[in-house]
């Protein structure tokens, strides 16, 4: 079943520095490797409310490792 | 139109008022925000002072951050032989060593890490706040609290013993201060990195729960340990992270005294800490030159050509008070949405020690002032030693009273 009211988030682990300025936007979204600080994606397709703060965290990423598609 | 050819301005540039960024900025931005200057070593390199450009290049793969390369701008006197013995540290490398190395340390300043530091910062504040209120007034508040709150949360990170520390903190003090002259500077430096380098063998030997047995740990597991290379990231860590904090602890602390209204909102909505810290973070953007690159090909920006091996210095102070990206940007906005500052740089280079700094600069801004709420300057701003030819910008001495 396909999921609706949701956004497809994309990150690029490669590029990741570990700056952790995800984590402080959308928490809900985004947490670090315990080894290394590298970006986990807790959740590939959130619900349409953390859009904002999903947005903030694409926009403060300093690596640009974080795309969105939205419809 | 004719175009007057114009001989390249001397930087670093001048600061009319010592709270604000040099006026040449918005000149140089308002003509091209891509232009020449001169250093102090009479080479020439390019400046950025527009914030979406700044950016741009510091998003760019082709922007070089290896000091090594013949190109790299120097901004200020003393920079060389700063960063000398840094060389192989990750903050001078490219990927995809920069990258390994700096994975390597990250975890320690992911988010919910620093947060597990909260205690400990709080305590180290809380102790400095008591001494200074049970001393004599007026009082130096950067020897009193800026330095050694920045000092104190590196040895613990770092694993430096309890006996050690004072050591340590009357060290990384004297390397900063405006009583060393410069050999004295480097002779501390010097001796600071003996001791780290000590550090690191006694970790070999006795491993404990730190940053530094932990890396050497890491080092040894990946197959590739190099002693000298945990040195070089334990002093990077220290330089980066010390005079840093501790100038935005006192410019963060005489711009609040200084906007009285500021304050006050402050004090009324405690809630707005974060966003304020960001103000003074963006207000201030004290490490101005840290986002010194050399371009590794032709790059085009905006109008300009930078050609490969240019030097590119994309101007922090000049980015955060850009009109275009922050409005009012002589202000002090405590409620400022969406644009995000680039006071700790951006790219792959941004400072890895960001968070630690936010966590710092709230404990100590929101302990200060609900402990001494009479907190005031003992002498008029304008009259504060403010660290005019610097790398770093910042006060020397704050002296304050209640």
């Amino acid at each position: 079943m396909v999921r609706e009211n949701v956004m497809r988030v994309r990150i690029e682990e490669d590029r990741c520095i570990g700056a952790g300025q995800c984590v402080l936007a959308a928490p809900q979204v985004f947490d670090q490797r315990e080894d290394d600080g590298v970006v986990v994606l807790l959740d590939p397709a959130p619900p349409l409310e953390e859009s904002a703060a999903i947005r903030e965290a694409a926009t403060l990423c300093p690596a640009r490792a974080i795309t969105l598609e939205e419809d | 139109m004719s175009e007057a050819v114009l001989d390249p301005p001397a930087f670093p540039m001048p600061r009319s008022c010592p709270l604000s960024p040099p006026p040449e900025y918005a000149r140089l931005r308002a003509r091209c925000p891509v232009s020449k200057v001169v250093l102090p070593d009479g080479r020439t390199t390019w400046v950025i002072t527009s914030y979406a450009l700044a950016r741009e290049f510091l998003a760019d793969s082709r922007a070089s951050k290896d000091t090594t390369r013949p190109g790299y701008p120097s901004p200020a006197p003393g920079f060389r032989a700063a960063t000398q013995g840094l060389a192989r540290g990750f903050v001078f490398q490219d990927p995809p060593e920069h990258t390994r190395h700096r994975r390597m340390v990250a975890d320690e300043f992911a988010v919910k890490r620093v947060q597990g530091m909260r205690a400990y910062v709080q305590e180290v504040v809380d102790e400095h706040v008591n001494a200074l209120m049970a001393g004599d007034r007026p009082t130096d508040l950067v020897r009193e609290l800026a330095l050694p709150v920045p000092s104190l949360v590196i040895c613990e990170l770092l694993g430096v013993p309890y006996d050690d520390r004072e050591f340590f903190h009357t060290r990384t003090a004297a390397a900063v201060s405006r009583s060393s002259s410069p050999e004295e500077r480097t002779s501390v430096l010097g001796e600071l990195r003996h001791y780290l380098s000590e550090l690191v063998d006694r970790k070999e030997r006795e491993p404990a729960d730190d940053l530094i047995s932990r890396l050497i740990g890491k080092y040894r597991r990946s197959g590739d340990y190099d002693r000298e290379r945990i040195v070089v990231t334990a002093t990077m860590l220290l330089v980066a992270g010390h005079e840093t904090t501790a100038n935005m602890i006192a410019l963060g602390t005489v711009a609040l005294l200084e906007n009285p209204d500021r304050l006050a909102e402050l004090e009324s909505d405690p809630a707005i800490m974060p966003k304020a810290i960001e103000e003074l973070l963006r207000y201030f953007s004290i490490a101005d030159v840290g986002t010194a690159r050399v371009a590794t090909a032709d790059i085009a920006l905006g109008e300009v050509v930078v050609r490969e091996g240019d030097g590119v210095i994309a101007l922090g102070a000049a980015a955060n008070h850009d009109p275009a990206a922050f409005d009012h940007p002589g202000e002090l906005d405590f409620h400022r949405s969406g644009t995000p500052h680039m006071a700790f740089g951006y790219g792959i280079h941004q400072c890895l020690g960001q968070n630690l700094a936010r966590l710092e600069l709230e404990v100590v801004f929101t302990t200060l002032f609900s402990r001494i709420p009479g907190l005031r300057l003992a002498v008029p701003a304008r009259e504060l030693p403010f660290k005019g030819e610097a790398n770093i910008y910042g006060i020397h001495e704050v002296p304050v009273t209640w």
